[in-house]
């Protein structure tokens, strides 16, 4: 069964253990003993693969950002060039389009394109047929220690939801009422990995895939993490699952925050990682307002 | 590299100096990584000895190792340790695959042999400083919410699923125990991923020796590898130089199963149900699907090591994983033109001592007859 862990708070267990008196790399020598990249391999550590996500990118996601979902993107200059970087969105959708969206449109419109990692919960990892295509498009179990190891060794870009399942479950009545942001984990790993912390708005997503209601004996049943009633599913089967309806997105990119004066590392202040998180939680919250007040039509912007 | 000079007269300094190894106690020598560690040592002039003790007769040709037939009853390997002043002990006899030996076997060799071999070293005149043990990434274990790269200091989210693991975080805990309770002894766990080669028998080198490499159906699992040379440099790397603590020896590279299919040059057989593949583990093993418990849970969620602690020590792998399964992949499609044609070694008791002892025997002019 799925674990029931979405937060990235949880620390890695670090119990020193007896005989391992080497201390931890620094962060510099950590970084130029990461493994080099072997050019005759379209499959990266991660187990991200090249060709499966050029594909998919090159087909479905192109389809469904240029055409369906006829994405704009605003504040794309926000997004850190370099260094690591955690974006935190909204979520919603029960096979959220958000997450593939904010990739593609970092792709398409940053200037110094980079590739982003997606945090998923542990149960893909030990789903049949998930398990081996989550990681080739670019997700990552959200476990505090792969998380610090792309921000902090690898300086990538990682996208997380803090809401979790939360947000995913939530039905339309609730659309953009953001859930609680767990403990504030998401801070907490980005100020412990010195990375900048950018939150991103997705507007259009809730209508895409609006849920009407949970069944949770047929949740139980299918051994899935919810089990949604949707337009289009379960009346289509599992293609109903990635039927969207053509609602017109808005992708916001604001301005990062920077976590350094949270301390890092053992230092950290517990206080302020949780106000830091409202505030987070309170500008998303904020710009999603102001994106759907702005807008006219679900479907044309 | 090692600055300290042995002291061996019982000096029991507060804390693990850097000691520059002599005189080598093998235990294992008879498995392979025992068998290749003493091969590799013997190339090294400044070890003067290399003792090496199994319960089995040695099954690679050394030269001026010294074999003696003994069991893991620690008295015994005592006298040895303290009669030949050995100040380095490397503990390579870790069973790794639960389908190389019985149960109980694999039992009482990895956690009463363990403990046997740590208490011929922990004696307060012992004259060991050093002492080097080859565990198994299987400590970590393997399931569903584990971490993308186990570090060294992680240890394992969940409690030991299979005997095998178990047995091996039994083993590491008494060493790690020994380590505390001796703290002038530079103690070194190599933590080794699965290996692949061309000499070595490993689960995964007789998986991949199949037709067709079955796979759990939906699942396409991030492997890691360390080739066989690596291994056996590995163990030889803390003999010659001060490296207390853990590491892991991994290779670089962590490559999706296909991906080693791939690479191996053969085709996949996604036939494993995704559910109840541990179940189904014991009738396929008659089938010839000879798949260890242990693995089975590697067929469906991977594992991957960070293995930057041992490279910060100055070892270099000569082989990436995905080198590894290439080199695999070429004894694989050269193996059945080779096969009996290769000469086995044979131990022979008589003619061992013979070539080490017999003043007839013509040696190099820098090269004493050995022994005492």
């Amino acid at each position: 069964m799925a674990p029931d862990r979405t937060s990235l708070a949880g620390t890695p267990d670090t119990t020193p253990e007896a005989g391992g008196g080497v201390p931890a790399l620094p962060g510099e020598r950590a970084r130029d003993l990461l493994p080099a990249i072997e050019p005759e391999r379209t499959i990266t550590d991660w187990g991200r693969s090249e060709r499966v996500e050029g594909m998919l990118d090159r087909t479905l996601v192109d389809f469904f950002y240029r055409y369906w979902f006829r994405c704009d993107v605003e504040g794309i200059e926000n997004l850190p060039a370099e260094g690591g970087a955690l974006l935190v969105s909204n979520h919603s959708g029960a096979l959220p389009p958000d997450a593939a969206v904010i990739s593609k449109a970092i792709r398409e419109e940053h200037p110094r394109a980079r590739p982003l990692h997606i945090t998923v919960e542990h149960f893909f990892k030990g789903y049949p047929g998930f398990s081996a295509l989550i990681p080739k498009i670019g997700c990552v179990p959200a476990h505090p220690a792969n998380v610090h190891r792309l921000l902090y060794d690898e300086r990538q870009l990682v996208l997380v939801f803090p809401e979790g399942r939360k947000g995913t479950e939530k039905t339309y009545s609730e659309r953009y009422k953001l859930r609680r942001f767990g403990r504030g984990g998401f801070v907490e790993a980005a100020a412990r990995a010195e990375a900048k912390l950018s939150p991103v708005c997705v507007v259009g997503a809730e209508e895409a895939m609006p849920i009407f209601a949970q069944l949770n004996v047929l949740k139980r049943l299918t051994g899935l993490l919810y089990f949604p009633i949707t337009p289009t599913f379960p009346w289509l089967g599992p293609v109903g699952m990635f039927t969207y309806l053509p609602a017109k997105f808005r992708i916001r990119f604001l301005e990062p925050i920077d976590t350094a004066a949270l301390g890092d590392g053992e230092g950290l202040d517990t206080a302020q990682v949780q106000t830091v998180a409202h505030e987070v939680r309170a500008r998303i919250q904020e710009n999603l307002d102001e994106m759907v007040a702005a807008r006219h039509s679900v479907w044309f912007g | 590299m090692s600055v300290g000079e042995a002291t061996g007269e019982g000096a029991v300094a507060a804390t693990a100096t850097p000691h520059r190894t002599r005189r080598v106690l093998v235990t294992g020598v008879s498995t392979y990584w025992g068998g290749r560690l003493a091969e590799a040592l013997e190339s090294h002039p400044e070890i003067d000895a290399i003792v090496g003790v199994d319960s089995d007769e040695p099954t690679r040709e050394l030269h001026r190792t010294e074999f003696v037939k003994v069991g893991n009853q620690h008295s015994l390997i005592e006298r040895i340790v303290k009669a030949a002043e050995l100040d380095t002990v490397v503990d390579a006899r870790l069973v790794v695959n639960s389908l190389m030996s019985a149960p109980r076997a694999a039992h009482e060799n990895n956690v009463i042999g363990t403990m046997n071999v740590l208490a011929a070293c922990a004696g307060p005149d012992s004259p060991v400083r050093k002492l080097v043990f080859k565990s198994s990434a299987h400590y970590y274990g393997c399931e569903q919410d584990d971490p993308a790269f186990f570090t060294e200091e992680m240890r394992r989210p969940h409690a030991p699923r299979t005997a095998l693991e178990r047995d091996i975080v039994d083993a590491e805990e008494s060493v790690s125990e020994f380590t505390d309770k001796r703290p002038d002894v530079t103690v070194t766990v190599l933590r080794c991923a699965n290996v692949l080669g061309p000499d070595v028998a490993t689960a995964f080198t007789r998986m991949f020796a199949l037709p067709l490499v079955p796979m759990v159906l939906g699942f396409d699992p991030r492997c890691q590898f360390v080739h066989e040379d690596d291994v056996v440099r590995a163990l030889e790397h803390p003999v010659l130089n001060h490296t207390p603590g853990t590491y892991n020896v991994a290779a670089d590279g962590v490559l999706a199963l296909s991906e080693v299919i791939g690479l191996l040059g053969k085709r996949p057989l996604p036939v494993l149900p995704p559910w109840g593949t541990g179940a189904l583990a014991a009738p396929l093993r008659r089938l010839g699907f000879r798949i260890p418990d242990e693995m089975v849970n590697q067929l469906r969620f991977g594992r991957g090591l960070d293995n930057r602690r041992l490279r910060a020590t100055g070892f270099r792998y000569e082989y990436t994983s995905r080198e590894a399964a290439i080199s695999l992949g070429e004894h694989l499609r050269l193996d059945p033109v080779l096969r009996g044609h290769e000469p086995a070694y044979t131990y022979e008791k008589e003619v061992e001592e013979f070539l080490r002892r017999s003043p007839h025997v013509r040696r190099p002019e820098h090269e004493e007859p050995l022994g005492f």
